[in-house]
């Protein structure tokens, strides 16, 4: 390539990639945005209307399921942040050679595919398979007790789903901190508490924040283990946007849902950046 | 540190967690044991019921050990049919998302260029989109394109969502290493082709590999994007899922299992060879300074 067209480079690399994503993450986007302002049904076929109604309509229609999300998911962030904080802090600081081996226990379960390893949390969970059925014969349970079709069974399910994307970050700030700071705060008396609340904690806080958000946003929009784990009353929003898309066939609606979900979203992320103060945290 | 520490017991003590040196040394390796026994616990039941004798549909109750299943579920095409679908569109996938993410990757860490700010965006937010919302958008643009759901579409949707994935892996992989190498290639007569062939690609292709397996897992597992745009097709998770409400048979446990197997044996075959790398660059390190 002649020197004068090597400013191109750069674009050719990119070209094939970034085309890829236009064409079918922002392209299909824009026409979402559209059906979602359309009205018709299936049969007849769509017309632009720009029924911008149809926003409060799903909003205040479906606003049970969509707070029932998102406190699902807010819960499941939580619970993935306090069992996942001392398995990444053990490997970390006290792995020592099977740090690698112990990171990979955490990973391995995950190459199981999602469906079965929920199917078998349904097992698990049944009314009386052996964890269930161990404690009613126990007396600690009533016979008539459930897990499986309450929101425990779904938290619990997504809990476990999304344990790994919140301790490989975690893993990976750990990892890093230079263990000679910790040892200068004990030095200067911190006791071993403050030396873990005022410095082991602000480091770690890059990992806990790209934790929460892996965790957060594929389970606000998960239907998965609300539909195995849950019942009728656990019905989360991603249930309503898949039937609404694929049974009902109610596109314009289904689309103003997966909008609202969107701008949800991205407003709590933009709202949770801002409070740990990531501008830096995202740059590296 | 105190003088008293005995010499070789320094290592222990500069690793010693700042939370209470008790706490740290009985309670949590015990937390992390059960957490890895809660991890495996689904697999462990997933593995059992595979060798499980069921009397009907329902694979929920332990009838008796047999190994049937490993041989009845290769004469089960309803199974192995999306199961071939599946693993066909998971290595497609894997090739093209690694090409263009390589590309983009490599683009981000070696040029200056504008709008490196907007293509930041354009890969950070599909990975930051729930995936119910890359199914619908996907199929809001099948459906009014008139265009036929597919394998094609299937593998179109399973790049979009695992190029970012691979360029992120890629970028790391490339930020971690040093340009001189490459600078002294050229500098040694060799053109920019050569220079790719011969230092880049063999130094990022650890983080290809890895960006690999990623794809595969991710593209071989998915399910939410996967049934908004599969039209007649249908992949291991889907037909998973359509079985689950009638009862799954031990089939689909022994494919599972058997997945497991396969990825364990590549994860750990990675880990034997990734060992003998760094063991032949000490080698090599001590022989360069003798």
């Amino acid at each position: 390539m002649s020197r004068r067209l090597r400013w191109l480079t750069p674009y050719l690399f990119l070209v094939p990639g970034g085309l890829w994503l236009i064409l079918f993450f922002v392209v299909p986007m824009i026409v979402m945005a559209s059906v979602s302002l359309q009205e018709g049904s299936l049969g007849t076929g769509y017309t632009m209307t720009w029924n911008i109604s149809v926003y409060p309509e799903v909003i205040s229609q479906y606003s049970l399921q969509f707070f029932r999300s998102l406190g699902y998911a807010l819960i499941v962030t939580l619970a993935t942040l306090l069992i996942g904080f001392p398995i990444a802090y053990t490997i970390a600081f006290r792995g020592g050679r099977f740090k690698n081996v112990l990171l990979l226990l955490v990973i391995l379960p995950f190459f199981t595919a999602y469906l079965i390893r929920t199917l078998a949390w349904k097992l698990i969970l049944a009314d009386n398979g052996f964890v269930l059925g161990t404690l009613k014969s126990l007396g600690l349970l009533s016979p008539a007790d459930h897990v499986l079709a309450t929101p425990l069974a779904v938290i619990s399910g997504l809990t476990y789903n999304f344990l790994p994307f919140m301790v490989l970050p975690l893993y990976v700030a750990l990892e890093k901190i230079d263990t000679r700071l910790i040892e200068a705060a004990t030095d200067l008396y911190a006791s071993r508490r403050q030396a873990f609340l005022r410095v082991t904690l602000p480091l770690a806080m890059p990992g806990v924040f790209a934790g929460s958000l892996l965790v957060f946003i594929p389970a606000v929009g998960d239907f998965i283990n609300a539909e195995i784990l849950g019942s009728r009353d656990t019905t989360m929003i991603g249930n309503v946007i898949q039937r609404l898309f694929l049974d009902t066939n109610a596109y314009p609606e289904a689309s103003a849902l997966s909008f609202v979900l969107m701008a949800a979203v991205l407003v709590l992320v933009a709202i949770y950046a801002r409070a740990v103060g990531s501008e830096k945290l995202t740059s590296g | 540190m105190t003088a008293a520490v005995p010499a070789e017991r320094a290592p222990a003590t500069i690793h010693r967690p700042p939370l209470g040196a008790r706490l740290s040394r009985a309670v949590l390796p015990a937390f992390t044991a059960i957490a890895v026994a809660y991890l495996f616990l689904p697999i462990a039941v997933m593995i059992i019921f595979s060798f499980n004798d069921p009397l009907g549909r329902q694979n929920i109750t332990w009838q008796g050990f047999t190994l049937e299943n490993y041989l009845t579920v290769w004469g089960r095409p309803d199974i192995t049919g999306p199961m071939l679908n599946s693993i066909i569109i998971a290595t497609v996938t894997t090739v093209i998302s690694c090409v263009l993410g390589t590309l983009i990757g490599l683009a981000l860490t070696r040029y200056q260029f504008r709008g490196r700010g907007s293509l930041n965006l354009l890969i950070y937010i599909p990975m930051a989109t729930p995936e119910v919302i890359l199914g619908a958008s996907l199929l809001a643009l099948w459906v009014s394109a008139d265009v036929q759901r597919g394998m094609p579409t299937i593998v179109i949707a399973h790049v979009m969502f695992c190029i970012s994935f691979v360029v992120v892996t890629i970028r790391a992989r490339i930020s971690g290493f040093n340009r001189s190498l490459e600078e002294a290639a050229m500098d040694l007569g060799a053109d920019e082709v050569t220079t790719f062939r011969k230092v880049t690609l063999p130094l990022i292709f650890p983080g290809i590999l890895a960006a690999a397996l990623l794809s595969f897992a991710l593209s071989i597992d998915d399910y939410v994007v996967t049934s908004f745009i599969a039209g007649q097709t249908s992949t291991f998770p889907l037909w998973v899922y359509g079985a689950s409400r009638f009862g799954v048979p031990p089939e689909v446990n022994v494919l599972g299992t058997l997945i497991f197997a396969f990825a364990f044996t590549m994860i750990v075959l990675q880990i034997l060879w990734g060992r003998r790398r760094r063991a032949e660059d000490q080698a090599l390190a001590k022989e360069g300074q003798a």
